[in-house]
């Protein structure tokens, strides 16, 4: 009931127009690595995914900011089941590459930003090595490139109240890690991959 | 004010509903022998637009029956969706984000606030008055200087179009005729039919005969036949429906020149936006036809005119 009320309201709020371009929505496990601008980005992205896909989806997000308050752990918890993911101080034990491979496990399909934060600006950041290694690791999985448009008007960095302009989601094709491919080229490839749905 | 179902009414909106009617059969009976591909695509659309007046038909009418408040609310929507449109296309920047949340949450609800109580003094000069000048003062107070002439226009300038023009219509609704009273709603049909069915000719007419653009680099669909036989029709159309309004037949047929004609410049007006922006449709909200603001850009600038003529030479 309750996740029925948030998907309705993303797409009241984001005006969201949702595109597959390079893929087809679809219930098998993905990986949908997108743009991070807006702490709406989420929510979006996940209220954009049709319900069964939805059902088995979660996103991986900040530990320190989903944890703080009332509404957000709550949000993160019951609704979104996120892999609350440690940030600042990345230790042997609490690496966020094992807890992703471990829902992974679960048959879990998972939605990342690997800039690793939001952006202000309209260049999206180098993206972290994360993204990679599961790729490298979970090559039977999907990996689909997502770009988050406008969603920054909406409500940018640093703001409260969220201005109603339309927004867009783009789905492009899933890439992988080809053959001797080295890390630091996979990781611009994927990044530009969600570039490129800007021109699409 | 209540709504009063006279027998007027019932044939005005009962001629629209069999007009829909016909429509619709022809559209079904095109897209059964069209010859081509490309005709096929253009019926498609053709019936995709019919299926969406039928749905705007439906809400218009229950927005009427409710009397006043169900119009100043659906136009209120209309106001709100067509500025999220014109906003979206529109490049502002971040610091621009509050006066943005000013324009969609404050001003545009507190214009249509006005409609509803019907106070005139404050509904014709909150925008241009008051909004315009509170709106660069919030943008200045950001610290952002950056191209701010241009910026402070584009916010003024979306409010212009799509909230101060469009709550005209509505306002309809609170002038005070003698001799027409309580009839605004009927008015207000008959405002947004001959506008609307203004464009509808424009179409038929420049499909059936069109041959010389007009403004080939601004809208390459419109052309002179269609743009002449759209407003002549629906001048004439207007004109002999004199009987549903407090005007004669030449008032009438006054009035709806006048109103066509803006409704065609307003459609030029927003298709150059379009065109500079680079898209060919506001939206997608409304199937065939584009966006909310596809369908209201006549309303926008035929609705102060109408208002106005109406309110100066009949109240």
């Amino acid at each position: 009931m309750m996740t029925e009320v948030i998907v309705v309201l993303a797409k009241l709020i984001s005006g969201a127009n949702v595109r597959w371009v390079g893929c087809l929505p679809d219930a098998r496990q993905r990986i949908y690595f997108a743009n991070h601008t807006s702490n709406l980005d989420t929510v979006v992205l996940w209220a954009a995914l049709p319900p069964d896909a939805r059902a088995q989806t979660r996103p991986v997000a900040a530990r320190d900011y989903w944890t703080a308050g009332k509404l957000r752990p709550y949000l993160a918890k019951k609704i979104f089941r996120a892999v609350l993911i440690e940030r600042k101080k990345v230790t042997a034990r609490d690496n966020p590459v094992e807890q992703m491979l471990a829902a992974l496990e679960e048959k879990s399909s998972l939605i990342i930003f690997p800039e690793g934060g939001r952006q202000s600006g309209p260049e999206m950041a180098p993206f972290k090595s994360g993204l990679y290694h599961l790729a490298k690791k979970r090559a039977d999985v999907e990996f689909i490139p997502v770009l988050i448009d406008n969603l920054n008007r909406i409500l940018p960095k640093g703001e409260v109240l969220p201005v109603p302009v339309l927004s867009c989601i783009s789905f492009g094709a899933p890439i992988r890690v080809e053959e001797k491919e080295t890390k630091a080229a996979f990781l611009e490839r994927a990044r530009e991959a969600v570039n490129r749905l800007r021109q699409t | 004010m209540k709504f009063k179902l006279d027998q007027q009414t019932v044939w005005l909106v009962g001629g629209v509903i069999g007009f829909l009617a016909l429509a619709t059969g022809i559209g079904g009976w095109l897209a059964a022998r069209a010859p081509s591909e490309a005709a096929q695509t253009t019926i498609k659309n053709l019936n995709a637009r019919i299926r969406a007046w039928w749905v705007m038909l439906f809400v218009f009418g229950l927005a009427l029956l409710t009397g006043g408040i169900g119009s100043v609310i659906l136009f209120g929507l209309t106001s709100f969706l067509a500025l999220r449109e014109f906003v979206t296309l529109t490049p502002t920047k971040l610091s621009d984000h509050r006066s943005l949340f000013w324009a969609f949450f404050i001003i545009t609800p507190l214009q249509y606030y006005l409609v509803a109580i019907r106070w005139y003094g404050l509904f014709v000069v909150l925008i241009p008055v008051y909004a315009f000048l509170f709106i660069p003062i919030r943008s200045v107070v950001g610290g952002d200087c950056d191209r701010f002439l241009e910026r402070t226009a584009k916010i003024q300038w979306a409010l212009m179009v799509c909230v101060y023009c469009v709550s005209h219509a509505p306002a309809i609704l609170s002038l005070e005729i003698p001799g027409y009273e309580g009839q605004g709603a009927k008015l207000l049909f008959y405002f947004v039919l001959v506008v609307q069915m203004s464009d509808v000719l424009q179409y038929v007419w420049g499909k059936l005969l069109g041959k010389h653009k007009i403004a080939p680099h601004v809208s390459p669909n419109k052309t002179w036949e269609g743009f002449i036989g759209g407003i002549l029709s629906a001048t004439l159309l207007g004109t002999g429906l004199w009987w549903a309004t407090p005007f004669s037949p030449w008032q009438a047929s006054g009035m709806s020149l006048a109103i066509t004609l803006m409704g065609f410049g307003g459609g030029l007006v927003m298709s150059a936006i379009k065109r500079d922006r680079g898209v060919k449709d506001y939206g997608n909200l409304i199937e065939g036809h584009g966006g909310v603001m596809d369908r209201i850009d006549s309303i926008c600038f035929a609705a102060p005119v109408f208002f106005h003529l109406t309110r100066f030479y009949f109240t």
